[in-house]
């Protein structure tokens, strides 16, 4: 089970809505406990492909990001990226992309605007898609 | 030698390079891997003949990205 604050998804959410039109992304981490993930912070990152169907993190962004987890004592527990136009899951592109079943991959869709929808998924080395049930309290 | 991989303490042998460190530390999907080594991104032609030196920092990183289709 994966677990966010609720001022997280908020902050998640608003930099997807400010991404608009393009898609958005960033990384989470946190810290497991058993079966218990829990996100401790959200990295907002660039998209730079700069589209509204694509996207690629800067890899310099990513790597600060994994720097300040690792200084802080946490661990990275995923991704997340917005669909801008398109429901939350994986799309066919995501899967092919997904190079590390450890990690959750988040999709917030803002295909409904006032009503994003955000799920968490694994895709392991198969490309076969698990819901992660995701708990924002 | 010692070196730092994703945050830990390694021992290598002398002369490892970085396509011999992805293979020591069982890398998943190495090929889609990119590397740093103190901060610097090395370019994937560079894998073989990247000879770690005592007291580098290694970081591996996924390309992240995907498509709304």
């Amino acid at each position: 089970m994966l677990y966010l604050k609720k001022e997280d998804y908020e902050k998640m959410l608003k930099h997807c809505r400010e991404g608009l039109p393009n898609e958005a992304c960033g990384l989470i981490g946190g810290v497991v406990e058993g079966d218990k993930r829990t996100i401790k912070k959200v990295y907002l990152l660039t998209n730079i492909d700069q589209s509204n169907e694509h996207f690629s993190m800067d890899p310099k962004e990513q790597l600060e990001a994994v720097k300040d987890m690792r200084a802080n004592g946490l661990t990275l527990l995923g991704n997340f990226h917005s669909h801008p136009e398109s429901p939350s899951r994986p799309s066919e592109e995501d899967k092919r992309l997904a190079y590390d079943s450890k990690v959750n991959y988040l999709i917030l869709s803002l295909m409904d605007n006032d009503n994003p929808v955000l799920n968490a998924f694994w895709i392991d080395e198969e490309k076969n898609v698990t819901k992660e049930e995701l708990v924002i309290e | 030698m010692t070196i730092t991989v994703a945050g830990e303490k390694k021992e290598i042998s002398d002369g490892t390079t970085v396509t011999k460190l992805i293979a020591d530390e069982n890398v998943e999907n190495p090929e889609y891997v990119t590397v740093t080594v103190n901060d610097e991104f090395v370019t994937r032609d560079n894998f073989d003949t990247t000879v770690l030196k005592e007291n580098d920092t290694v970081e591996f990183l996924y390309f992240m990205g995907g498509g709304a289709y």
